[in-house]
């Protein structure tokens, strides 16, 4: 009786200890949030001074200039675009690939694998100029399908080597019993194993959506019409050389925030308990 | 396999129509309407100045009928790429400006980008020419025998002028027992009056030396004062080393600032729009930084009093000199097909009605020296010390990158106390000789050719 | 037969590979024999005028001492990321796996630092570490270790590891990610057939867990050793590469050649070295892992 209780307090315990660990690593994360949330309520002169984290005369109308004085409304869109076809081209293409490294034989698969393992090893900081003179011969400047393709190449060797890692770890017991079926490559590629990497899919998705969404050399480099631009053209505006109006800056990086954060949100539930579980028994 | 299905299917299907739509709006994208042809495109960096920009170029439209296409690529380094990255496959606009060192902009011009203005310049006996600030237009010449190969001419236009000086606040001064209305004018004094700031616990200087060209701003002010502009631009020349005790004695003056604790902490780190908080906000009595400040001061607090003035000088035997000219300059694609409209159109830009406007829009001081009326009084106070501006892009000589590096991130050691000012000469001296050594190789070989 | 399986398979990398050919392969291409030329990025390039053979390469090995300085210095980030920011990561990613209460709140709690734009990051983090005004030094004023209040990010000593420490910050939520994830994959069965054996906590997590998340280990180290080495807009907001070099990297001296000094073909020769190096402790890495997993 008396073990048991003790059992239970020492459970107690731990899991209060857990939590303690989770919450303080928690509110360092949450007060840069908060912080800019109560600095796109307060004016360009008590940004800085105004020590509280929200203002007693909160201005709300800041997210509706900095919606309107940044032009939102088309870089918003322009972003949805680009990161949606970037990400589904990303997913795709880099799943094929990892897939037919990770199970199908084909002369000279190590070397290509290795090939883009190194392309994630070897920055390439001086390339943007020759990459622009590049598209300019193949006439993608500017063009939205342009830039869709160089940030589908950027997420490509991270995507493949991690989809890689968690195709390898898949028993191979399934995909037998599939091909027994009279599955395809392709069928067992599509019905088992991307079904089983949902984790590793979420987490690139997650991944490149990001990547994409914030990205801004690249466009600021390919594009050169308004109406292409993505959103953090749209921040630049607020972010002058010399004066940057803070309070309107960050009611449009917590607008640009949003929709990122709700990627997350709807993908992270894919990052769960193995399904695996009721399949390998027996 | 089914129940995975069935499970993915509601995600599959929005996803699919989301990127069907997308694809769909890529492919229909609506066409850029043809360039109508004589319109001109003017690509630019400056996102505070959009708004005074765009007006400009309605209020053009309207008088010639010509539409003007401002495009703004933001911030300045991603425009310095899109530059360079156009000049590479020819597909510079009709108008621009260029972020870079006179190195740089020689280099284009010898590439064949930029249109030499001299003759449109000297037309109707320097008609637009005599408009300008002479030192504005000074920055984008290239004189006889200069050392970078270009042809000499004028080669841009500025469109504001700026200059960089101490500013002093007024209220702080008081409070620490100095007469705000008079304030440092030699090195002594100013040693001084930061002892009594000191005292009452006010910070002194503060200023964006992360940024490693603020630094050698102040740095060369001093030198100009300390030794004069022939020694300093020779020691660039490479005729006198800079373990001169001229330029110890330079060194050592940022030793003193260290001595005597008068600079903000953290300055060494510090960028300039942080600088330009402290100071705005009554957190630091003096503060070096260019005219632009008044516009951002008057932002983050419109009650600050303060005022402009010359860095104190050490010496008696030199002038003082700051550093100034044109703030930002326009140029003209050569290879463009609308030289003649842009040139038209420059000379619209910095004429006096335009520059008004812009000056009382941006506060930036105006590029035309008839303008000066509706400028704030420490504008004026900034454009009043116009006569000691140099700059070094009329010096005619540049000094190598490294040893610039090399001069300015030293001055931040001596200021942490790392280095001392003997130590850091001799390191300067040395990055001096080898980059020296090297360019003689390049230039020997060149000659084999 | 064998042929017509191998082409079909080939179909499967075709789009991967044709993408990488053009977006990647022709630029790397581009930038090696700018490396072996002395260009300002400017000027016409011509490859025979410019050509200067293997010169860049042999300053930048023999001669260019800051740039060994950098690499030192952004090598110390990445260890500092490897154990702390990865230790961090696996014990969050282990703490959300078990059925924890809120465990949703916290996986998205974790995952802000990376999402916050950098804007808000340099802002925040500097109020926090400046010198003057700073939280900490007020914090540490106000908890009696006045002694210890500095200029955390123009001291020379303290610079770099405070750097380090928001690099950590921001990064460890992608660890947190990919952990839970390799975590959550491990099926259920072998963690209750462990318990019925008797195992504790700790045995599991040794015998069990650990062996199972190996893959995924050298996954996260060498993704942080490539994400942390090439680290630079942290640094440019921060200390802009100062006090003196104290915490340059190798991208900043990348930047400088590049921009500041306009020496574009010495640039691209510092890239291709750079890359070089990270290739060798990649590939290392592999082949250690390899070797581990065999034993």
């Amino acid at each position: 009786m008396i073990q048991g209780i003790g059992y239970k307090l020492e459970r107690v315990f731990k899991n209060l200890l857990i939590h303690l660990f989770l919450i303080s690593v928690a509110i360092t994360c949450v007060f840069p949030l908060l912080w800019m949330l109560g600095s796109a309520l307060k004016t360009q002169q008590t940004v800085f001074s105004d020590m509280s984290i929200i203002p007693s005369n909160p201005l709300w109308s800041n997210f509706y200039h900095a919606w309107t004085k940044g032009g939102f409304g088309i870089y918003f869109l322009n972003s949805i675009i680009y990161t949606v076809t970037v990400v589904f081209g990303i997913v795709i293409v880099s799943s094929l690939a990892a897939f037919a490294f990770s199970r199908l034989k084909f002369p000279g698969k190590n070397i290509i694998f290795y090939m883009f393992l190194a392309a994630m090893m070897i920055p390439l900081p001086g390339s943007f100029v020759p990459l622009y003179v590049l598209m300019t011969k193949l006439h993608l400047v500017n063009t939205r399908i342009g830039y869709i393709l160089c940030m589908i190449n950027v997420g490509l060797s991270f995507s493949i080597y991690l989809l890689k890692t968690f195709f390898d770890r898949i028993p191979t017991v399934l995909e037998d019993a599939a091909r027994i079926d009279g599955c395809s490559k392709l069928g067992i590629w599509w019905n088992v194993a991307l079904p089983l990497a949902k984790p590793a899919v979420a987490v690139i998705i997650i991944f490149n959506s990001l990547n994409v969404w914030n990205e801004y050399i690249l466009a600021t480099l390919i594009f050169s019409s308004k109406s292409l631009m993505p959103l953090q053209r749209g921040l630049m505006i607020f972010q002058g050389t010399h004066i940057t109006q803070y309070p309107l800056l960050m009611a449009a990086i917590t607008i640009t925030v949003l929709p990122i954060i709700l990627i997350y949100l709807l993908m992270q539930k894919y990052i769960i308990k193995g399904i695996t579980a009721g399949a390998v028994v027996g | 396999m089914n129940s995975f299905y069935g499970k993915f299917r509601p995600f599959f299907m929005l996803s699919s129509y989301a990127v069907f739509l997308s694809i769909f709006l890529v492919s229909c994208a609506p066409q850029e309407k043809a360039q109508q042809a004589d319109a001109l495109t003017i690509w630019h960096w400056m996102s505070d100045r959009e708004n005074a920009f765009l007006e400009l170029a309605k209020r053009y439209e309207v008088e010639t009928g010509i539409k003007i296409n401002f495009e703004l690529y933001a911030p300045s380094d991603a425009y310095t790429q899109k530059i360079r990255a156009a000049a590479q496959t020819n597909t510079l606009p009709d108008v621009f400006g260029i972020l870079a060192e006179k190195r740089d902009f020689a280099s284009f011009i010898n590439a064949g980008h930029i249109y030499n203005l001299t003759e449109d310049m000297d037309k109707d006996d320097s008609n637009w020419k005599k408009k300008l600030f002479y030192k504005a237009v000074a920055v984008n010449m290239f004189m006889e025998g200069n050392s970078f190969d270009v042809e000499p001419g004028i080669y841009g236009v500025p469109i504001d002028v700026t200059n960089i000086q101490m500013l002093y606040n007024k209220d702080l001064l008081d409070q620490a027992g100095w007469d705000p209305d008079n304030p440092p004018r030699t090195w002594d004094q100013f040693l001084e009056a930061n002892r009594l700031l000191k005292e009452k616990g006010i910070p002194g200087l503060v200023s964006g030396w992360g940024e490693i060209w603020m630094i050698d701003c102040l740095a060369s002010n001093y030198a100009f004062n300390i030794m004069g502009e022939d020694k300093v631009l020779d020691t660039i020349r490479g005729k006198v080393p800079y373990t001169d005790p001229g330029w110890i004695k330079l060194f050592d003056l940022f030793r003193q600032t260290r001595d005597e604790g008068l600079l903000v902490r953290g300055i060494v780190t510090m960028v300039n729009k942080t600088a330009e908080q402290l100071f705005a906000n009554n957190r630091a009595a003096f503060a070096f930084n260019g005219s632009w400040c008044v516009n951002v001061y008057n932002g983050m607090n419109p009650d600050l009093d303060y005022g402009a003035m010359l860095p104190p000088k050490v010496s008696d035997n030199f002038p003082m000199m700051i550093w100034g000219g044109a703030g930002s300059s326009f140029m003209v694609n050569n290879k463009s097909r609308n030289i003649e409209r842009a040139v038209e159109f420059l000379k619209w830009f910095t004429d006096e009605p335009q520059q008004v406007f812009l000056a009382k829009e941006t506060k930036n001081l105006p590029s035309n020296r008839h303008s000066l009326k509706d400028i704030p009084e420490v504008l004026s106070q900034f454009a009043d010390d116009m006569d000691n501006a140099t700059h070094p892009s009329v010096w005619g000589v540049s000094e190598f990158p490294i040893v610039i590096e090399k001069f300015n991130k030293g001055i931040q050691s001596i200021i942490i106390g790392e280095k001392t000012p003997e130590e850091l000469a001799y390191e300067v001296q040395a990055a001096k000789e080898k980059e020296m050594e090297r360019a003689e190789m390049f230039r020997l070989r060149r000659q084999k050719e | 037969m064998k042929s017509k399986s191998a082409l079909e398979n080939y179909l499967f990398v075709l789009p991967a590979v044709l993408i990488f050919s053009i977006f990647y392969i022709y630029p790397f291409y581009k930038v090696f024999t700018l490396s072996l030329c002395q260009w300002d990025g400017i000027a016409h390039f011509n490859f025979t005028k410019n050509f200067v053979g293997f010169r860049n390469f042999k300053e930048l090995l023999l001669e260019d001492k800051i740039w060994w300085q950098a690499m030192g210095q952004a090598g110390y980030i990445t260890l500092i990321a490897l154990t702390f920011q990865n230790a961090l990561a696996l014990a969050l990613a282990w703490a959300c796996d078990r059925d924890i209460k809120g465990g949703n709140i916290y996986r998205v709690i974790f995952y802000l630092p990376p999402v916050l734009s950098e804007v808000v990051v340099g802002l925040v983090w500097r109020w926090i570490y400046d010198g003057n005004y700073g939280l900490l030094n007020y914090w540490l004023q106000n908890i009696g270790l006045a002694h210890l209040v500095r200029d955390w990010l123009s001291d020379p000593k303290t610079a770099l590891i405070c750097v380090a420490v928001i690099h950590c910050w921001k990064g460890f939520g992608w660890g947190f990610i990919i952990f839970l994830a390799g975590l959550q994959t491990i099926p259920r069965q072998l963690y209750e057939a462990a318990r019925v054996d008797g195992a504790n906590s700790w045995q599991t997590f040794k015998k069990l867990t650990v062996p199972l998340m190996v893959p995924v280990f050298i996954l996260v180290s060498i993704l942080t050793i490539l994400g942390t080495m090439q680290v630079f807009v942290l640094i440019l907001s921060m200390t802009g590469g100062g006090p003196g070099y104290h915490t340059e990297v190798p991208v900043t001296r990348i930047l400088a050649s590049m921009v500041g000094s306009s020496r574009f073909g010495y640039a691209c020769s510092q890239g291709i070295i750079f890359g070089a190096i990270l290739l060798i402790i990649s590939f290392i890495q592999i082949r250690l892992s390899k070797y581990m997993r065999q034993e």
